[in-house]
């Protein structure tokens, strides 16, 4: 296991080694002169190469990699361009509120999803499992925006269930009043597509012949479900899951957005609106190590699921 | 899902007359496909949309969308109340207050009053302490003119007509109300769908032609290229797929239609890459091939001559599903201000519009592009969803998103 972990985590270099790559020339080489951007449109030369010397840009390229390599390893991203914060600050006080939405909100998801995907997949072919589709299928295909929208002007602005936005200092606070319209807004959003999906993933493990056998045996309806599918469908279940959680950290920016919760989402449109470059690459890079470690607990989780796979 | 009629082709099998070309797999897809109403209702809608996008793009209809035919936020005309005491054109609150001023006054006069009334308060914002912008509540005012496209608009306005339109012209009521400008909403949900629907197919285009070339390139020579492609492609698929649109679009500064078909088409091909390159490795190892290497066929003609038309079924599900997830992104990046430039409209700048005349009453604008959105989508879903089954009876009921 130990073995494995570590050589897991060895492949994983030249991928990091990648994404530090892309990231750099995304910014320092696409991006063009961020003096220009830092300085804004009243500047003289002196200003722009003071800057300019100040971020290191006046470096060959080769200098300037180390610079942004030595500014990971160290978490030190300097200062943000707008607002003079250090990024590494911005990142630690925004995951906070982020994560008040998002595990409460993954947590209802998958239960919801998979006990849907599992009642669904139980009466195939019924009338009530294709009605379920048909409104899985039209409700993904109205944009999130307009749930926001129009759940933010009903709920909170018309009938006042709630705040139409806010963000306290309290955690309960936070959690019962502020987070569970965005809570809302996301479990409509994100049960149809993962019900679609959980239900394929039920429909394959529900024809095997191990369904048949616990039937033949006499295995009450319930616990085949609940306890000899679901068990076996979870594998690619969780692998959607980890695969959706570091998406999910961003895929809110929009409730985030509109309901001025200060996270890490809102945190990379403002620095986006404002050309905050350190802030993009420092929440850029994280998020794809996230990535890659959370392939690695994926495939640990298997093992822990499931002891016939063999992790090699 | 009709199980028993997808099956039925396969009743009609060309066995007895001895020399018969036997159906290829575009012939026997179209005929599964051809019993399956719902994707036929889809395909006629699609169809009709591409149509839309075509027409309007050569700008036979909805090519005044921008003509001011209204009154300022004119309701829908099925709508009774509206229709005699129309809203002033002074408009109270909200963050959209802004609009024509009242009474248009045509020629000079008009000049005094094209005065963006934020103004100064931007200027602070811009030069002053962006700090205060990370408080909540404030980013709905981004340090970007609220007004830019107000102002244009005026401004295009008095260039081209000189002696605006005189109050009485403007009609109190529209066949689906108009914008706060008094266009039509109409002409301007068609010219939206057409930047959309563009957008989407096009950059949907670009990714699956990048996709598909280094799919091939990776599945067909193997080895180190293969190696280096796949470190590409798993570098790719470990940023988040909005963190990097987001990062290129922060990156790239400027605003464009043709900006946005890049990103989108540049950052959205992996998905493509893998399944391709999957195929390439299947196929290269097929007899057919080996035929082919035996005649002395070059490498390129192997690889787009003889397998490319052997795997374009993947490819074309991998458009239309890539397609539907980038008219989504279009709209949910316009609608930030990453996406179309402001002089061009969107389902994403409508709703953008929208979110602030909601609060004013005036749902009509969200509603029109909401409706045009989901029909397209929810037609494109269920085509891409048959149009699979049917190139592929295998995967039958599977979905992949």
């Amino acid at each position: 296991m130990a073995a494995y972990i570590i050589r897991r985590l060895w492949q994983m270099a030249p991928t990091m080694l990648g994404v530090v790559l892309l990231v750099f020339l995304l910014f320092n080489w696409v991006g063009g002169d961020p003096a220009y951007v830092l300085a804004g449109k009243i500047s003289n030369q002196e200003q722009i190469d003071n800057i300019r010397r100040q971020l290191g840009v006046d470096q060959p390229y080769y200098v300037q990699l180390w610079i942004f390599v030595k500014q990971i390893l160290t978490a030190d991203f300097g200062a943000s361009w707008s607002t003079n914060e250090s990024v590494s600050h911005i990142l630690m006080t925004r995951l906070g509120p982020s994560l008040t939405v998002l595990i409460p909100l993954l947590i209802l998801v998958t239960i919801i999803a998979v006990g849907l995907a599992l009642a669904v997949a139980y009466v195939r072919g019924s009338l009530t499992d294709r009605m379920v589709m048909i409104v899985c299928t039209v409700g993904l295909s109205i944009s999130i925006l307009v749930y926001i929208i129009v759940f933010q002007y009903v709920f909170a602005y018309k009938l006042g269930w709630f705040p139409v936005q806010g963000w306290g200092n309290d955690f309960w606070e936070n959690l019962i009043k502020y987070a569970s319209l965005p809570i809302l807004i996301g479990l409509t959003v994100s049960i149809a597509p993962n019900l679609r999906l959980y239900r394929t993933f039920v429909l394959d493990e529900i024809n095997q012949d191990y369904v048949r056998t616990a039937r033949a045996k006499g295995v009450g309806e319930n616990r085949i479900m609940w306890i000899h599918v679901l068990r076996n469908a979870s594998i690619p279940i969780i692998t959607n899951l980890m695969a959706e959680l570091p998406g999910l950290l961003l895929g809110s920016f929009l409730i985030e957005r509109f309901f001025s919760i200060p996270g890490i989402g809102r945190e990379v449109i403002l620095a986006v609106e404002r050309s905050d470059f350190p802030v993009i690459k420092a929440i850029t890079v994280y998020v794809a190590f996230a990535t890659i470690i959370t392939n690695l607990l994926a495939d640990l989780m298997y093992k822990a699921v499931d002891p016939r796979v063999q992790l090699k | 899902m009709p199980i028993d009629t997808a099956l039925n082709p396969s009743a009609a099998p060309p066995r007895e007359i001895p020399h018969a070309v036997s159906p290829g797999l575009w012939t026997l897809a179209w005929r599964r496909l051809k019993t399956d109403s719902v994707a036929m209702v889809s395909l006629a809608i699609v169809a009709a949309f591409i149509l839309l996008m075509i027409v309007s793009g050569l700008g036979l209809v909805a090519k005044d969308w921008a003509k001011e035919v209204g009154i300022n936020y004119a309701p829908p005309s099925w709508i009774t109340l509206g229709a005699t005491d129309a809203p002033p054109p002074a408009l109270p609150g909200g963050a959209a207050e802004p609009s024509v001023p009242a009474g248009p006054t045509p020629g000079s006069a008009f000049n005094s009053t094209v005065v963006d009334p934020l103004a100064d308060v931007i200027a602070e914002l811009k030069g002053g302490k962006p700090a205060d912008a990370g408080a909540a509540g404030a980013d709905d005012n981004k340090v970007v003119d609220p007004l830019a496209d107000v102002m244009k608009d005026i401004r295009s306005d008095q260039a081209g007509a000189k002696a605006g339109p005189a109050a009485e012209e403007r009609r109190a009521t529209l066949p689906f109300g108009g914008d706060k400008w008094g266009r039509d909403i109409i002409a301007k949900t068609i010219k939206g769908s057409e930047t959309s629907i563009f957008v989407g197919l096009a950059s949907a285009l670009v990714a699956v032609f990048i996709g598909t070339v280094l799919g091939a390139f990776a599945g067909y020579y193997g080895r180190w290229v293969d190696d280096v492609l796949n470190w590409f492609y798993s570098v790719f698929s470990s940023i988040p797929y909005l963190l990097l649109i987001l990062a290129v679009a922060a990156v790239l500064q400027q605003k464009g239609t043709f900006t946005i078909v890049l990103i989108l088409g540049l950052t959205g091909w992996s998905g493509v890459f893998r399944l391709i390159r999957a195929e390439y490795l299947k196929h290269k190892g097929r007899e057919y091939v080996m035929a082919a290497d035996a005649l002395g066929a070059s490498h390129s003609r192997k690889m787009f001559l003889h397998i490319f038309p052997n795997v374009s079924h993947v490819v074309l599900v991998q458009l239309s599903i890539l397609t539907v997830g980038f008219i989504k992104a279009e709209v949910i990046l316009s609608f930030l201000g990453f996406g179309v430039p402001v002089d061009v409209v969107s389902w994403g700048s409508m709703l953008n519009e929208a979110q602030n005349e909601l609060i004013l009453g005036k749902w009509w604008q969200l509603v029109a592009a909401t409706i045009a959105m989901a029909t397209l989508v929810t037609a494109f879903s269920l085509f891409t969803d048959a149009l699979r089954d049917a190139l592929d009876p295998k995967l039958k009921g599977r979905t992949s998103h």
